[in-house]
């Protein structure tokens, strides 16, 4: 009876554990990171003339992992910091947050309502974080204090919250997608010119198919990748994930068609390794064809990446991914993504003048060109641009794909459900690409639909 | 019995004796429930608290529009669990689809984790040179951290660079394309294959423990009857061991059933539909997708059903151990 009685105790409490961890995990993260600001003086009235105005205040800033680790992040950062406290005696702790560890951090600090005064967010969350209400919106009043809004590229811009709404956090990291390729095994399988339709590209991506040798990778098993991929070709489809109401549109013979093109890659052309269907960390498909185990791959300005993993300079090429030979009914030229990071203040911050002090001073000329020349990004404003760095033939293309062929993510609230739902069923799609079985549009529309069933808003 | 009868009235002595000089009884009586204060405020603030967060957020429509006055979030009534239990809806649906994964992975860790752990307890419960090492060794893959023995499996796992196809395919030629082990069909026996590696060890340390309380005379007797080992242990070992037993599934069960660890080091955060576990299911929906009540009202509904089938076996077992 009495070992009855134990496992009666122990199973309970076996079975009340995990919802408990379940909804405390959400709340625990948010007491080891409620350290807000504490030191300084009273709030001093935001005089933007002087710039000692808010002397002896303290920020918290959280940034994203940009560099090769946390470490090399603070190292990066730190001198910077330092500079914005000789000109404005406002200290600033940076605490550098992982990826995975972001999203959860900002959600938990707006929960508590305890949090960072300045932290940094991945673009395709501004909607959703906007209407969490837990951002300071850059209103006119509030722009005019960064510098105005016609200092930023338009393009990383648009990336910044719901259409017509004042931005939610700015740019400050820009990145868009390009077609990286091998000039060298361009070379030695005769072809001359980056292909600039999906015709040329899946010419030129047979004539590099080889036994040996695969002519792309994909990040297959990736969410972000797969889904950042299939936003770009839905918009050259004519295509649309939420309509102007906001309402999920996924299940469209667009979209559709798009998702099956890249599917199509690996399962019809059998242009890439059925490997990477599990690729999933976010590296792998860039190191094949940094090693040039394959020719091509659809990447992120990644020059420092290659560099890191022993890719020649003078073999690296960038183009625009291709375009359909002819544009279908109501496709756009989109081809990227509007990649980047954004930098967005608490609302509940104690130091609004200051943190936006410290935001002007991020997005500033002589920061913004040292940050992305370190990062390997682009500056989110023109007048970096004119930093040699900047001025390379391979940045100049992602600099134009950014200005003119690039289009944000769905700026909805429901973006984050978006790329979980429709990302997880590419990423299936992928995997049974990899392991032989075949993906038809019938279940592609399936898919979609059933995602769609299950957006919220 | 009869020790607590004779032991009793000398206590009683004893505090008749001192009962002048000590504070009233009461107070005594009081103390060790004042010692146990804090414990219980703890409890009820670590464990019990949460869980009626959990339980009150899955009756409203949490999403990141209430998160920072979630004080605010609309009521949803049954709503989150109409979405979640209705098996015709796309939520519904997949729900139950990781339910059945769930159950079935559940099953087969639990039988072969017991299986194996009875086996190797019966061979090592007799001295032999070495017991102590081999049985060390079998207690090593529960003894190490699961982050990383789990992460070595996926490297393991690996289709191009891991050991098992370098094994499989380079080695023994029994394959003739390299077959995928942590996406696709493969990866669900890939699951089940290292969790019962995780898992076994714990199986065979309790049943060692259950082993050791069985008298020796038992197997003498045995022997002396005839019986083989077979018979010895169906007849004299199964019988005594069923109390440990009937607790070493319950623990298993529910283990294994909530694990999310396991399958999170192996897959990430978008397991393979072939071994979508509930655990991660609920994760993904919830906390990915910003849909905290859905969530919440899945962990609520998993909750009620592994105290349903908890206390039907709790009831059934107890009922068969009063009845011999």
């Amino acid at each position: 009876m009495r070992l009855s009685k134990i496992a009666t105790a122990t199973a309970m409490a076996l079975v009340l554990a995990p919802l408990a961890a379940c909804s405390s995990s959400s709340s625990s993260s948010a007491g080891s990171t409620g350290s807000t600001s504490s030191s300084g003086g009273a709030s001093a009235s935001g005089a933007t003339g002087d710039p000692m105005a808010d002397k002896g205040q303290t920020l918290t800033y959280w940034a994203s992992n940009q560099g090769t680790s946390l470490e090399n992040d603070k190292a990066v950062l730190q001198p910077e910091l330092d500079k914005f406290k000789a000109q404005t005696g406002i200290t600033v702790n940076v605490e550098v947050v992982p990826w995975s560890d972001l999203l959860n951090r900002v959600l938990a600090a707006t929960t508590s309502g305890q949090g960072p005064d300045v932290v940094n967010i991945g673009n395709t969350w501004s909607a959703s974080v906007q209407a969490t209400g837990a951002f300071l919106p850059f209103d006119d009043a509030a722009m005019a204090k960064i510098g105005g809004k016609d200092k930023f590229l338009a393009g990383s811009l648009s990336a910044t919250g719901a259409t017509g709404q004042p931005p939610t956090a700015v740019p400050i990291y820009s990145l868009a997608y390009g077609l990286y390729y091998n000039k060298k095994q361009f070379a030695a399988a005769g072809i001359t010119a980056p292909p600039a339709t999906w015709d040329e590209f899946t010419a030129d991506a047979k004539k590099l198919t080889t036994a040996s040798h695969w002519a792309l990778a994909l990040e297959g098993g990736s969410k972000t990748e797969n889904i950042h991929s299939a936003f770009m070709l839905s918009q050259q489809q004519g295509g649309s994930f939420f309509d102007a109401a906001g309402k999920a549109t996924f299940d469209t013979p667009q979209n559709v068609a798009a998702i099956k093109q890249y599917v199509d890659f690996m399962q019809t052309d059998k242009i890439v390794n059925p490997s990477d269907g599990q690729y999933s960390k976010g590296t792998d498909a860039l190191k094949d064809f940094a090693t040039g185990v394959t020719s091509m791959v659809f990447w992120q300005a990644a020059s420092g990446s290659l560099k890191n993993f022993g890719m020649n300079d003078a073999d690296i090429g960038v183009a625009p991914i291709p375009l359909p030979a002819t544009m279908p009914a109501g496709g756009k030229k989109i081809t990227s993504m509007v990649a980047g990071i954004n930098l967005g203040v608490f609302k509940n911050t104690k130091y609004q003048d200051a943190a936006l002090k410290f935001v002007n001073f991020m997005t500033s000329t002589d920061e913004q060109m040292i940050l992305n020349k370190t990062y390997g990004s682009l500056p989110s404003i023109q007048s970096a641009y004119t930093d040699p760095a900047f001025q390379t033939p391979n940045v100049t293309v992602f600099k134009d794909i950014l200005a003119n062929s690039a289009a944000p993510m769905p700026p909805v609230p429901a973006e984050s459900q978006f790329e979980t739902l429709v990302g997880t069923a590419m990423t299936n799609f992928m995997a049974e690409a990899a392991t032989g079985k075949t993906v038809t549009a019938d279940e592609i529309h399936q898919a979609l639909a059933a995602a769609q069933a299950q957006v919220t808003s | 019995m009869v020790e607590t009868l004779t032991a009793t009235p000398v206590r009683h002595d004893t505090k008749n004796g001192k009962a002048a000089a000590k504070p009233p009884r009461r107070k005594r009586q009081l103390l060790p429930y004042l010692l146990l204060v804090p414990a219980i405020l703890l409890e009820l603030l670590i464990h019990i608290g949460p869980m009626i967060v959990g339980v009150i957020i899955s009756f409203y429509h949490l999403t990141q529009l209430y998160l920072a006055n979630w004080r605010h979030a609309p009521a949803a009534g049954l709503d989150n669990y109409r979405v979640a239990l209705n098996v015709n809806g796309a939520a519904g649906k997949a729900l139950l689809h990781s339910f059945t994964v769930t159950l079935t992975y559940t099953v087969l860790v639990l039988g072969f984790s017991w299986l194996l752990g009875m086996t190797a307890a019966v061979l090592t419960q007799r001295a032999f040179r070495g017991r102590a090492i081999v049985r060390t060794l079998f207690l090593l893959p529960f003894a190490l951290p699961i982050f990383a023995s789990v992460i070595t499996w996926n490297f393991m796992g690996q289709r191009d660079t891991g050991v098992i196809n370098h094994v499989l395919v380079d080695q023994l030629h029994t394959q003739t394309t390299r077959p995928f082990w942590l996406i696709g069909p493969n990866s669900f026996p890939m699951l089940v294959a290292v969790t019962i590696w995780r898992t076994w060890p714990f199986a065979f340390l309790i049943i060692s423990a259950g082993l050791q309380s069985i008298p020796d005379e038992l197997y003498e007797a045995a022997t002396l009857d005839g019986a083989g080992v077979m018979a010895q242990i169906r007849r004299v070992t199964l019988p005594l061991l069923a109390p440990v037993n009937r607790v070493l599934f319950v623990v298993l069960f529910l283990w294994t059933f909530n694990d999310f660890t396991t399958p999170y080091t192996l897959f990430g955060d978008t397991p393979p539909v072939q071994a979508d576990l509930i655990s991660l299911h609920i994760y993904t929906t919830s906390f990915t997708t910003w849909n905290f009540g859905t969530g919440s009202a899945m962990s609520v509904v998993l909750l009620l059903f592994l105290l349903l089938v908890t206390g039907i076996y709790l009831i059934v077992t107890n009922r068969r151990s009063d009845n011999a």
